[in-house]
C-alpha cells in the first residue's frame, strides 16, 4: 500500500482538476476511440474516474490504468466538448508522466526516447543511415502515393502504407536561415518540426517558397530538436523537459515577431504544452510563457497577420481541393478558417468540404503504433468522407495527419493526393 | 466475487470479449452521473444479441447474481450503481435502429440506440420523435424509456413514456415478454409497456422497443422574455397556461443561472435581469403567428421589461443556445453539482420558486433555479464541494428540505431524473407505505431472486 501512496502523491498536483469532472457522460458522444469501442475505459470520464481512485489509493491495478489512460488518441475533442470545462488534456498528460514516474519507462521506449530523441544529432544521424537502406525489404504499395509496405518489418509496423524517409531531410536541404525582413516589415522564427524534416521536407520547402514571396524574414536556428510532444504523451518528462531547453537555446538568439510551424501538433505543443509542462521557474518555462503568444500555425499567420485573402470571383477554378482538420488545430487552438482561407486563396483551387471535416483521423502519434486496428477503423471513416466529396486533393495542416490519410487512401488505392496546405497555396504562387 | 466457472459460462454466452473482470474495468462501471458513492461490479457483461441477454439472465437467476442494466450511465440518480457481487450488462452493444416505419408512423429499435442518432435518422425521413433529454447525444433508448426521460419539449409533446408504444423485454427468469403493438390503439392485456415505463432495470431487460413517430410541426417562433422579478416571470408561465397557449418550450432561468451563462457563454443575456423566461411555439404557421403575438401581450401585460423575438433560425439558435448552456455554466463554478428536478403543479411554480430562493438563504448555499417551468419541471442546481463534509451535510439537508416544499405543493419527487437509490429513501413520503408494499409484493413475485437491480426505487 505504501506504493500506492507514493503515486498518489504524484497525483495529488491533478486532484483538483479531477473534481470539475461532474461524470455527465457528455464526452462519450464525441470521442472517437468510444465510437469504436463503446467502453468507459476508453472515454474521458473513465479515465479521470480511475485517476480519481488512484489518487485516493483505492485502485491498485496502476499499469491496468496507464493502459486505459494511454489508449487514447489525445485528439482533446473531448475537452473541447466537456460542459464542466474539465483541463483533460493536462490532466492526461500530467497523469501519464506521473504514471511513467512510478512505473517506469519500458525499456524500447527509454532507447526511443533517452538513446535517441533526446539527442537531435544521434537522431538525424541515424535517420539519415536509415534512409539509405529503408527501401531494402519494402516494396512500392501505391505507386500514386509514393508509399511502401514491408514485409520485413511486418512484425513492427503491420500492413502500414507508408512514406519513405526523405533521401534528404530539410535541415540538409536547408540547414539554417537568418534573413532580414522584407516588403512585409515581419520575421518569423521557423520551426518546421520532426515529420517536415525527415519525411515531407517538401512541405518545408513550400513554406520558405510562401515567405520568400511576401517578403518575411526567417530565423530557422541549426540543430533543432523535437517540439517534445511524442515523449510527453509516453509519460517521458525528462526527455521533454531537455528537449524543450535545447529548443529555448536555439531559438532566444534570434529575434521574431511570430513563431510559425507547418505542423497543428508542434503548433499546439509550443503555444500551450510548452509553458503548461515546462518545469517551474526555469528559463525555459519563462520564454516558453513569452512565446505562447506570438506562436501561430503558417496558415493562420498568412491569413490573420498577412492578411491573404481568397482570390476575385473570376479565377478558373479547376481543382477540386478537400480538407481536413486536424484535432490539434481545431479544437486545441480553435483555428479552421483560416487553412480555408488559403485553399481559397489558391488560384485554380475550389473548396469542397467533406462530411466531419473536423473528426479526428485516428492518427493519434503512438497510438497508432499501440493500437493499429482501432487507428485504422477510425481513419477509414476519414477515408470515405474524403472519397464522398470526389475533390482529387486532400489537404490538412498536419503532416501526421497526411501520414494517416495517406496510409488509409493507400490501402484502397484511392485515387486522391495528399497535401498540405501550405503546398497547395506555394504551387499557385508564380 | 463470480466462481470460475460462472465467468467462464458468461463467456460462451457472450464471447472472451464479451466479458470484463479486470479490476480497472470494474471500477468503471462502478459510477454513473449521481453524485453517489461507486460500487465495483464483480463482472461486466456485454452482450450482443437478444438471445444473450435472454441467456445471461436465466444464469444470474440461477446462481442469484444481481444485475444491473447499464445503457449510458448518464443518469442522475444511481439507478446504474450495481451491487458489489453483481454483474453490470451493458447494452451498448446493441445499438441498431431495426426499421423506421413511414406509413405508419414507427421505429423499432435496440435498446442501446442513442436518442440523438434516432432522432436524427428520423428527422431524415421527415418524421419526428419529440422527447429530448438535454443527455440525448449519448442517453440511450431503453435507458430513456426505464427512467421515462422527459426533455424541453415534455410541455407540448410529452415525456418518453407518450411513445412508447410497445416493448420487448426479458425477465428475471430470462423468458422474452413483449407487450403493445404497431398500432396507435392496442388494449391486449396487461399495459407491461407502460408498466415497464419507469421501471429502471427493477422488472426486466429491454431487448427491443418500438416508438410512436409523429409529422414534424412547419413552423415556428421563439422569443425570450426579461423580467425585473422572479414572481413576475413565474406568474406569467401560470398566465400562459390558464391562456390555454401550449408552448413546445417554456423555460425559466433565474439571476444567478443568467449571470453565470454570460460569464461563461457571452450570449449577450442581461444581467441585471432578475428572471427570463424562453418561449418557443411551433405548429400550422397560422397559429404560431397567432400564439406567438397573443404570448407577447401576456408577457408585457404580466411585466415582462423587453421581449425579444427571434428574427430568423440564427437569432433562434441564440435563444437555445443560452439555455443549453445553463448547466454547463454552472458546472465550471463549483466541483460537485447537484441537479434536482422535483417537481410541482406548473400553478406553484411561483411558491415553488420562493421557496427554492428561503433555502437557499436559509442553509447559505449556491442554488441556481432554470428548468422547464412549462411543466413545473424545476432544476435547482446546487453547487458545492463534496470534499468539505460539513457543506455537503447542509446540502443533503436541503435536499431533504427541498423534496418536503415540492409535495407539500401538491408536486413529485422527481420529475424525469427517477429515483433509483437517491431518492429510494423519500419515496414512502410521496406514495406512502401502502404504495411501496404493493410495489413490493409485485417485485417479489416477479424477481423472486431480487436479482433485477436490487436496491433500486423501493429498496429491495
Ligand atoms: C447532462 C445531463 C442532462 C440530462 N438531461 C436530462 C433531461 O433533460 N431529462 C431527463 O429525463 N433526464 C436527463 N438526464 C438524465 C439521464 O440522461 C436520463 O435518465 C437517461 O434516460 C439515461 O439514459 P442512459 O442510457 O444513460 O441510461 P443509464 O443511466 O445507463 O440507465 C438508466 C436506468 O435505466 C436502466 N436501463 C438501461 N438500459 C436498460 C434496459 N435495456 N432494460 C431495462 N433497464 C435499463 C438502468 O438499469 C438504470 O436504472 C440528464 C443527464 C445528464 C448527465
Ligand atoms: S464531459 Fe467533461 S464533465 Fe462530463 S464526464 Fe466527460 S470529462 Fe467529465
Ligand atoms: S482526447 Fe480524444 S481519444 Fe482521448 S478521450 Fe478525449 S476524445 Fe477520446
Amino acid at each position: 500500500m505504501s506504493d500506492l501512496n507514493a503515486l498518489a502523491k504524484c497525483l495529488k498536483d491533478i486532484e483538483n482538476q479531477l473534481t470539475d469532472c461532474m461524470k455527465c457522460g457528455m464526452c462519450q458522444a464525441v470521442c472517437p476511440v468510444f465510437k469504436e469501442t463503446g467502453d468507459e475505459g476508453d472515454v474521458a470520464r473513465g479515465k479521470i474516474f480511475l485517476l480519481e481512485r488512484l489518487s485516493q489509493e483505492l485502485l491498485t491495478d496502476a499499469k491496468g490504468a496507464k493502459a486505459r489512460i494511454e489508449k487514447c488518441l489525445m485528439c482533446g475533442t473531448c475537452a473541447a466538448n466537456c460542459p464542466s470545462g474539465v483541463k483533460i488534456l493536462e490532466i492526461f498528460l500530467k497523469a501519464r508522466a506521473a504514471l511513467t514516474e512510478y512505473l517506469g519507462l519500458s525499456p524500447v521506449k527509454k532507447l526511443i526516447f533517452r538513446g535517441m530523441l533526446k539527442h537531435p544529432e544521434r537522431m538525424d544521424t541515424l535517420v539519415t543511415a536509415a534512409s539509405r537502406f529503408q527501401n531494402l525489404g519494402t516494396s512500392k504499395a501505391d505507386p500514386a502515393l509514393g508509399t511502401r509496405c514491408s514485409t520485413l518489418l511486418s512484425n513492427i509496423i503491420g500492413e502500414r502504407h507508408f512514406l519513405p524517409l526523405a533521401k534528404k531531410p530539410f535541415h540538409k536541404i536547408c540547414t539554417s536561415l537568418d534573413t532580414p525582413a522584407g516588403k512585409s516589415g515581419l520575421r518569423v522564427a521557423f520551426f518546421p518540426g520532426c515529420v517536415t524534416d525527415k519525411m515531407n521536407p517538401e512541405i518545408g520547402e513550400a513554406v520558405l517558397r510562401v515567405l520568400n514571396h511576401h517578403g518575411v524574414g526567417i530565423f530557422m536556428p541549426k540543430g533543432q530538436a523535437c517540439c517534445g510532444i511524442p515523449a510527453l504523451a509516453s509519460g517521458e518528462q525528462h526527455t521533454f523537459n531537455s528537449l524543450l531547453s535545447h529548443n529555448v537555446d536555439l531559438f532566444e538568439a534570434g529575434d521574431f515577431d511570430y513563431l510559425i510551424t507547418p505542423c497543428a501538433t508542434c503548433t499546439a505543443t509550443i503555444k500551450e504544452i510548452w509553458p503548461m509542462m515546462a518545469p517551474e521557474n526555469s528559463k525555459a518555462r519563462y520564454r516558453a510563457g513569452q512565446w505562447a503568444e506570438k506562436t501561430m500555425d503558417i496558415s493562420q499567420f498568412l491569413v490573420d497577420v498577412l492578411n491573404v485573402a481568397p482570390a476575385g470571383a473570376d479565377k478558373a477554378a479547376v481543382k477540386q481541393v478537400t480538407y481536413h482538420d486536424p484535432c490539434h488545430l481545431e479544437k486545441s487552438l480553435g483555428v479552421s478558417r483560416q487553412p480555408r482561407q488559403l485553399i481559397k486563396a489558391s488560384a485554380d483551387c475550389e473548396l469542397v468540404e467533406m462530411a466531419g471535416a473536423n473528426t479526428c483521423c485516428g492518427n493519434g502519434g503512438s497510438f497508432n503504433l499501440q493500437n493499429y486496428s482501432l487507428s485504422k477503423s477510425i481513419g477509414m471513416k476519414k477515408r470515405d468522407s474524403i472519397l464522398a466529396t470526389g475533390a482529387g486533393v486532400v489537404a490538412t495542416s498536419c503532416p501526421a495527419c497526411m501520414m494517416q490519410i495517406r496510409d488509409m487512401l493507400s490501402q484502397n488505392h484511392d485515387k486522391v493526393t495528399v497535401k498540405h496546405v501550405i503546398q497547395v497555396y506555394a504551387e499557385t504562387l508564380e | 466475487m463470480l466462481s470460475k466457472s460462472l465467468i467462464t459460462e458468461f463467456e460462451n454466452i457472450c464471447g472472451k470479449n464479451g466479458v470484463m473482470t479486470a479490476e480497472v474495468d470494474r471500477q468503471n462501471y462502478s459510477y454513473d452521473a449521481a453524485v453517489l458513492d461507486p460500487v465495483s461490479p464483480a463482472a461486466v457483461v456485454r452482450p450482443g444479441s437478444t438471445e444473450e441477454i435472454g441467456k445471461v439472465l436465466a444464469l444470474c437467476n440461477e446462481n442469484g447474481v444481481p444485475v444491473t442494466v447499464r445503457g449510458a450511465g448518464s443518469n442522475l440518480s444511481g439507478g446504474t450503481i450495481p451491487m458489489k457481487e453483481g454483474i453490470v450488462l451493458l447494452t451498448n452493444r446493441m445499438n441498431r435502429i431495426l426499421e423506421i416505419n413511414e406509413a405508419d408512423m414507427y421505429a423499432r429499435v435496440e435498446p442501446g440506440v442513442v436518442t440523438a442518432a434516432l432522432a436524427a435518422e428520423v428527422a431524415g425521413k421527415g418524421l419526428f420523435y419529440p422527447p429530448d433529454p438535454g443527455s440525448q447525444a449519448v442517453s440511450t433508448i431503453a435507458g430513456n424509456v426505464a427512467e421515462n426521460a422527459g426533455g424541453l419539449r415534455g410541455l407540448k409533446y410529452g415525456v418518453t413514456k407518450d411513445y412508447v408504444m410497445g416493448v420487448e423485454f426479458f425477465s428475471a427468469q430470462g423468458d422474452l415478454v413483449t407487450s403493445g403493438a404497431k398500432t396507435v390503439k392496442c388494449v391486449t392485456g396487461y399495459n407491461l409497456a407502460g408498466l415497464m415505463t419507469a421501471s429502471e432495470g427493477t422488472l426486466g431487460v429491454f431487448s427491443e422497443i418500438t416508438l410512436k413517430l409523429i409529422p414534424p410541426p412547419k413552423a415556428s417562433k421563439a422569443m425570450m422574455a426579461i423580467y425585473d422579478t422572479v414572481e413576475d416571470a413565474t406568474q406569467t408561465v401560470a398566465a400562459i397556461i390558464a391562456d390555454k397557449i401550449v408552448p413546445c418550450t417554456l423555460e425559466l432561468m433565474d439571476n444567478f443561472t443568467i449571470n453565470a451563462v454570460e460569464d461563461f457563454a457571452k450570449v449577450g443575456l442581461p444581467r441585471d435581469a432578475k428572471a427570463l423566461l424562453l418561449i418557443e411555439v411551433d405548429g400550422h404557421p397560422g397559429e404560431v403567428a397567432e400564439d406567438g403575438a397573443r404570448l407577447e401581450e401576456i408577457c408585457k401585460k404580466m411585466g415582462a421589461r423587453k421581449i425579444q423575438v427571434a428574427q430568423n433560425e440564427a437569432e433562434k439558435e441564440k435563444v437555445w443556445e443560452a439555455r443549453r448552456a445553463a448547466l454547463s455554466a454552472l458546472a465550471r463554478l463549483k466541483p460537485t453539482l447537484v441537479l434536482e428536478d422535483a417537481t410541482v403543479p406548473r400553478s406553484k411554480i411561483p411558491a415553488m420558486v420562493s421557496a427554492i430562493e428561503g433555502l437557499a438563504k436559509k442553509y447559505d448555499l449556491s442554488i441556481g433555479t432554470f428548468g422547464h417551468a412549462g411543466d413545473g419541471n424545476l432544476h435547482p442546481t446546487i453547487l458545492t464541494d463534496r470534499r468539505d463534509t460539513a457543506q455537503w451535510h447542509k446540502v443533503e439537508q436541503c435536499v431533504s428540505d427541498l423534496f418536503d416544499a415540492a409535495l407539500n405543493l401538491g408536486g413529485t419527487l422527481s420529475g424525469e431524473h427517477g429515483i433509483g437509490i437517491a431518492k429510494a429513501g423519500f419515496m414512502k413520503n410521496e406514495v406512502g407505505q401502502s404504495s411501496i408494499d404493493f410495489s413490493r409484493t409485485m417485485k417479489a413475485a416477479i424477481d423472486p431472486n431480487t436479482i433485477l437491480n436490487p436496491g433500486k426505487i423501493i429498496g429491495m
